[in-house]
């Protein structure tokens, strides 16, 4: 028999948390810090509204592109929050997510070989769907020292004459990173003079805690070089129901819309009557959400650093990112042993790139309660840590 | 601040001074001050827990009684509710708009006791016109949290 499989696909490699999952399912009792979705369950009326659409036996094929209704929401959403317009009818579409909109995206807008730029740490699949899509991934490793901020200088030292897209993915995960509006205008600048486009993956642009989310596209000349993708399972804790949207000049949604109406069809269309709720009536949900988040950040930023954890202050999203690089670990190993001995999973850091070495994901889309236990525990590791190595100096 | 720290403390009045502090993004002797001032104006009025007594072996009955009243002369509806309240089995007493005047909540050991209460005591002050009472049955959500169930998380362990 011949080798069934394509070659593109088969030398991926895996997802990186996706082994060390299959270590936490199988350990009882273990805490973990590690999830990506938030602990809430999506607001009462939004439920609802789905429910309800179910009722009326609205369970057919919507048009490819989504809702009218619900594409004209989200383009009031845009123009009141980021102050953007789009046209409901050319350049949004919804999605199967905010995935779906970043592998069509790249899809559309790449040719064989063309490279395309991923600032990392970040999430996992810009890499494998710049591959499938024929183009070439060209990593650039964010620091600390500037705050995992994509700066100007680190953007063009990457861009070579084969570069086309840059992924912008703030505010981020793992790292809780955000780009504010001087940092946007800072690599505007280098985007037009090499005319690249930008995918803007946005879908923490609701969680943010100091100052409001700033999207690429409010900066002068950007709109037109960027899709932006958003969508409703951070901000209205809603990621089962596989919800997203893209936002872009007509001339890439058309090609963006083939691919979706070939591969997907149509975003779900429950989900799609449940999300016109959400974005109608959902404003003081999104507030009471991240106000939680935000008090969780603040409590497990002051924990670390009573613990000697060094964290920077991340300003979006649900995650910390603390440094354990005094501890003499690899992430990977921290994690394992953290796991073993504490039974605390968290996500190495790692798994969002090789730049994420000497870092965890830590996610706070955990009650306080939960918090608290678990930061116990990684207190103990920690000072156990220390007492030995005092030990062995003395 | 105030406010913040109500929000929080409303739902957690166990919680300490300094991880409070923490979680406002606060100092913490500021803190301090701000809820000693408020339970001294009466801002916070007690700290109570939050008990689902059917998962006790402990009998009780709860009761919530409409009360009718006729003002009197000097004696507003403040002094009558003052007649009620004062009863240390009355846990609370609201002035209600609409068809009747009083809500008055009462938890006993048993109906009987309940009955007791209003034939001897409520029913008669003297200003009081008629009362009908009504028994709780089951109790699902209370101060905004769900009583009936254990919260469970339902995610997988690690989502990237």
């Amino acid at each position: 028999m011949r080798n069934p499989l394509s070659d593109t696909i088969v030398n991926i490699p895996p997802s990186g948390i996706r082994k060390f999952f299959d270590v936490v399912s199988e350990m009882k009792g273990a805490i973990s810090l590690g999830v990506g979705e938030p602990d809430f369950d999506t607001p009462w009326h939004i439920r609802e509204e789905g429910i309800r659409s179910l009722e009326k036996g609205r369970t057919f094929y919507t048009s490819n592109a989504g809702l009218k209704e619900l594409k004209v929401e989200i383009c009031r959403y845009l123009k009141r929050r980021q102050n953007l317009d789009y046209d409901y009818n050319s350049e949004v579409m919804v999605t199967v997510g905010g995935s779906e909109a970043i592998d069509i995206a790249l899809r559309a807008m790449v040719n064989p070989g063309e490279e395309v730029l991923i600032p990392q740490p970040s999430y996992v699949s810009y890499v494998p769907c710049t591959i499938l899509a024929g183009g070439k991934p060209v990593v650039i490793e964010l620091e600390e020292k500037d705050q995992f901020r994509l700066t100007p200088e680190k953007l063009e030292e990457k861009i070579t004459p084969a570069t086309k897209i840059l992924i912008l993915p703030f505010p981020n995960n793992p790292t809780g990173a955000v780009m504010e509006k001087e940092d946007l205008q800072a690599i505007a600048g280098v985007i037009e003079k090499h005319d690249l486009f930008v995918i803007s993956d946005e879908i923490y642009s609701e969680l943010t805690y100091r100052g409001k989310h700033v999207s690429i596209a409010e900066i002068p000349g950007m709109r037109e070089r960027t899709v932006l993708i958003n969508g409703f399972s951070k901000a209205y804790a809603m990621t089962g129901w596989r919800l997203g949207y893209a936002a872009a000049p007509a001339l890439i949604l058309k090609q963006m819309l083939k691919i979706h109406q070939f591969a997907i069809m149509c975003a779900p269309t429950t989900s799609q009557y449940a999300a016109v709720d959400a974005l109608k009536n959902g404003d003081e949900d999104i507030a009471r959400m991240k106000e939680a988040y935000d008090e969780r950040r603040r409590y497990l930023l002051a924990e670390f650093c009573s613990m000697g954890m060094d964290c920077f202050e991340p300003y979006g999203a649900f995650y910390m990112f603390p440094c354990i690089k005094r501890f003499g670990m690899s992430s990977d190993e921290f994690a394992t042993r953290l796991l073993q001995e504490e039974k605390i999973a968290v996500v190495p850091g790692t798994a969002f790139g090789d730049c994420g070495e000497g870092y965890l994901r830590v996610s706070y889309a955990y009650s306080l309660e939960d918090l608290r236990k678990a930061l116990a525990r990684i207190r103990r590791f920690v000072e156990r840590f220390d007492q030995n190595a005092g030990q062995k100096e003395s | 601040m105030r406010e913040r720290i109500l929000a929080v403390i409303e739902k957690n009045s166990r919680i300490g001074v300094k991880e409070l502090a923490a979680l406002l993004g606060e100092n913490e002797a500021a803190v301090a001050a701000e809820i000693a001032a408020m339970e001294a104006e009466h801002v916070i009025c007690g700290y109570h827990t939050l008990i689902n007594w059917d998962n006790t072996d402990e009998e009780k009955v709860i009761a919530l009684i409409e009360v009718k009243v006729t003002p009197q002369r000097e004696m507003g509806f403040d002094k009558i509710a003052e007649r009620i309240y004062q009863y240390s089995e009355v846990t609370s007493v609201y002035l209600m708009s609409g068809g009747y005047d009083f809500t008055v909540m009462l938890e006993a050991k048993s109906m009987r006791a309940v009955a007791q209460f209003v034939a001897e005591k409520l029913s008669t002050i003297d200003s009081v016109l008629s009362t009908a009472t009504h028994f709780v049955l089951k109790k699902y959500k209370d101060h905004g949290t769900v009583l009936c169930e254990g919260p469970q998380d339902e995610r997988m362990m690690i989502v990237p």
